[in-house]
């Protein structure tokens, strides 16, 4: 608290914008992008309106966005104003956490209770003896119906030491790559800075190309699908969003990196770039969940 | 007015902009939190009206009036307004107003975050509203979205799910600017344990919103993948489990209603010493109380389902955890009394409010802990009875708080004084009413009315029709409360610097009416430790 002592000096008043135009176009943007959505899963219409919703999307983050590195760069943000941003990146990426537990614990209810109850587990016996007498309710699992793709019910899972492995390595060493772009950051070698950056990002995109190759095995040779029962549905949506959480990060990364190109970010100020490595760190600690829960025990 | 800094704007401070630009564009917490108030305001209208339809349709057995379809619309749609359009968003409006001038700030830690917070409302509620006009009408299967039943709905589902990310997306990021905002935004001097109450329960609040809204996210996003995606999550022949959407649903959902209340016991807390004339007995036993009662909110979830079939270890787990809760807020009760005791009381709109919702939230409180007891809640589960309990928490609670603080801030935030007689009037007949509202439910449910249901057996008819009768006089009545304010804000009397003398706290050091910018230089260190008035 005691720098809010400094805003008594008029050139380091707390920053309050005006005027803006960026949270209400994004209301609508939001808006567009949803009804979009909606309007395409009910069939009222087809991906059109949804599709500019993407677009709005994209306008609202290189705005936004644009007006405050403006800011940023202009010298409008003192320490205070820098310390807002750093809570508030770290209270989102604490929401984010708690997103990714609803599904860490849809997981872990249905592996440790709801599969062995539906299976006739202690008091549940009479869904043995009455309800589903053939169900074999071990993990992994796609229910007694045994839905999914194949006529047979049958699927197989991605063993953890083959390509799940190999990612998890990637995505460890991508966290050891923005630590050493962060040292450098912080001693002002911008040459190692641009080149570990850029390292970073492209592992992300790596993993990403090499989680496609996972993804396209399981659907077309494994019968591991969306609609593979809780396995399928816990497997896809726990990785499927931690995938969309690496796109994102890599292309905040990206973003980052361009900057750097422009010779933004000092020693001491780089709030941004902050920001985007937490996130990585984020992801990458997600990954060690998904990659212990999902592939391996 | 682009990059102007609090600095510029010193110059020129009655300097704001003007037409509709200063409020699609707003970034002034004041202007803002005028935003959410209204909206809260129009929302709380809206969903009374649907309210009424209920009442009206129960006010004799048989069918009345509407279809039983759309009486389900009805309680579904109610709930989901009243919650995330009327309560939260006044509570948030509140904050906005309240939380920059009470630690001496020049405004929210984030204005433009603040004000996408805002917006984004207005086209959640639109999203949700369309679900009226589509073909399977809106969502009639309870707020709480419960799968199966919340999965056949017809078109409206994927607004609703949508709505509710949006809904979400916004209370998030308005609970980070408040936290961020009390954290980092606080005048020198000012420490974490010298802020007023309502900024602690914000705190609180805005922790517990971070943590379970992206839970509510995640339980909506397996709702909208089950239908429309394939997976089976909820669906017991692929292995899922439609009690598991009630687990993470509640796990929302507790913590939930302690964001609905928790800001309600900053407000009574800054109002009840005020008008005894006493600084608030126990601080900092509140702070923790707050703090525990928060804590506990989410290892109690699973009460609400105790019916549905869980271990007996569990059942006793969340029982026991759920009689914890009373503890804490026993410290709070017993600190408003100890407050008042020997205080040199008055009785103004905003105390009276007060002084109702420590009762009635009492009352709601205690059938609450009935509630807990597993066998017990076996007879009382969706019945009667607990619409009247969560009632009563809510409206004599956490709406009847929101009323107090608008009567209480309204003479600083506007610069006039309300008219008192018609407050006291709005209070008598709002109290009246909502107890010949709700309290016969109790009996109704203890005779075994089940919620959610148009018609009912004719034994129930009596205290039905009382109810209903309730129901229309509470209603009608919160249009004075329209007037009130529109009448203050209009024409009111000019209020004093100080409109309650005894009132302590920052928000009452800045001139009457408070200046659009807020602490543009933070207040000196003894006025935020001792304020500018003898004690």
């Amino acid at each position: 608290m005691a720098n809010a002592h400094a805003s008594t000096h008029s050139e380091d008043k707390y920053y309050v914008p005006h005027d803006s135009v960026w949270p209400v176009f994004g209301s609508a943007t939001l808006f567009i992008f949803m009804i979009g959505l909606c309007g395409w899963l009910n069939e009222w219409y087809g991906p059109g309106v949804f599709v500019v919703g993407i677009v709005m999307l994209i306008a609202l983050f290189v705005g936004w966005f644009n007006v405050v590195i403006k800011e940023s760069q202009g010298g409008l943000y003192n320490m205070q104003v820098d310390r807002s941003f750093r809570m508030g990146m770290m209270w989102f990426i604490f929401s984010e956490v708690m997103f990714f537990a609803a599904f860490f614990g849809a997981l872990f209810y249905a592996r440790q209770l709801s599969v062995p109850w539906t299976g006739g587990e202690g008091v549940k016996i009479f869904n043995k003896l009455l309800l589903w007498q053939d169900y074999n309710a071990t993990w992994p699992t796609n229910g007694p119906a045994a839905l999914g793709p194949r006529d047979d019910g049958s699927f197989e899972t991605i063993p953890a030491f083959g390509l799940p492995a190999i990612n998890t390595a990637i995505l460890l060493l991508s966290g050891v790559t923005i630590t050493i772009a962060h040292h450098a950051i912080k001693e002002g070698n911008r040459r190692i800075l641009n080149i570990f950056l850029a390292l970073t990002f492209l592992l992300g995109f790596l993993f990403l190309g090499l989680q496609a190759e996972e993804y396209i095995h399981a659907y077309t040779e494994l019968g591991l699908t969306l609609s593979t029962g809780i396995y399928g549905s816990t497997f896809f949506m726990l990785t499927g969003f931690h995938g969309l959480h690496v796109t994102l990060g890599a292309i905040m990364l990206f973003v980052i990196w361009l900057r750097t190109l422009k010779g933004h970010f000092t020693p001491q100020r780089h709030f941004a770039f902050e920001a985007v490595a937490w996130y990585w760190h984020f992801v990458d600690v997600v990954w060690l969940g998904l990659f212990v829960f999902v592939y391996w025990v | 007015m682009a990059n102007t800094t609090t600095a510029h704007t010193h110059d020129d401070h009655d300097h704001k902009p003007h037409g509709l630009k200063r409020w699609l564009f707003a970034t002034n917490h004041k202007d803002i939190g005028t935003m959410y108030l209204v909206f809260a305001c129009v929302l709380f209208f809206l969903g009374g009206a649907m309210a009424l339809v209920i009442r009206a349709e129960l006010f004799q057995p048989g069918l009345q009036f509407v279809d039983p379809g759309f009486f389900n619309s009805m309680t579904t749609m109610h709930a989901l307004l009243m919650i995330f359009g009327a309560v939260m968003p006044a509570w948030t409006g509140l904050a906005n107003w309240m939380v920059p001038m009470q630690i001496g700030a020049p405004d929210m830690a984030l204005p433009r975050l603040n004000n996408f917070s805002f917006w984004l409302l207005p086209f959640a509620f639109t999203l949700l509203l369309l679900t009226l006009f589509v073909p399977g009408g809106a969502p009639a299967g309870g707020w709480t979205l419960y799968p199966p039943l919340s999965l056949q709905a017809g078109d409206s589902f994927p607004l609703t799910i949508f709505a509710i990310h949006l809904m979400g997306i916004s209370s998030i990021l308005g609970a980070i600017n408040v936290v961020v905002t009390i954290m980092n935004m606080r005048a020198p001097g000012m420490g974490l344990l010298n802020m007023p109450l309502f900024c602690w329960t914000w705190l609180i609040t805005a922790y517990l919103l971070i943590a379970v809204m992206p839970v509510l996210a995640g339980a909506v996003t397996m709702l909208l993948t089950d239908h429309f995606f394939g997976t089976s999550f909820f669906t017991a022949s692929g292995g899922g489990d439609p009690v598991m959407f009630q687990h993470i649903f509640w796990f929302f959902g507790h913590p939930e209603v302690y964001i609905l209340i928790l800001p309600a016991f900053g407000v009574v807390s800054e109002i009840i010493p005020t008008f005894s004339r006493k600084p608030l007995f126990g601080y900092e036993s509140m702070v923790y109380a707050s703090a525990s009662i928060a804590f506990l909110s989410f290892i109690v979830w699973a009460h609400h389902m105790f019916t549905v079939g869980m271990p007996l270890a569990g059942q006793l787990f969340f029982m026991l955890s759920t009689m914890l809760i009373a503890v804490p807020t026993g410290v709070k009760v017993f600190n408003w009394c100890a407050t008042m005791w020997k205080g040199s009381i008055s009785f103004e709109t905003p105390m009276l409010f007060s002084l109702a919702f420590l009762f009635l939230f009492t009352i709601g409180g205690l059938s609450g802990l009935m509630l807990a007891i597993v066998p017990a809640d076996f007879q009382y589960h969706d019945s009667y009875f607990v619409v009247a309990h969560f009632h009563y928490v809510l409206v004599p609670g956490a709406v009847f708080a929101i009323m107090a603080g608008v009567y209480y801030w309204l003479p600083k935030w506007s610069g006039r004084m309300y008219n008192e007689k018609i407050g006291k009037l709005h209070f008598w007949l709002s109290t009246i009413g909502v107890n010949v509202l709700f309290f016969p439910q109790h009996f109704l449910g203890l005779a075994g009315m089940p919620r959610r249901i148009p018609d009912y057996s004719t034994q129930f008819a009596d205290w039905n029709m009382v109810s209903s009768v309730g129901a229309f006089i509470f209603g009608f009545s919160q249009l004075l409360f329209v007037y009130v304010v529109w009448n203050a804000v209009r024409s009111g009397e000019k209020a004093p610097q100080r409109p309650w003398e005894s009132a302590r706290g920052l928000d009452w050091e800045l001139p009457t009416p408070a200046p659009y910018h807020s602490w543009e230089t933070p207040p000196s260190r003894d006025v935020v430790a001792h304020g500018t008035v003898q004690h």
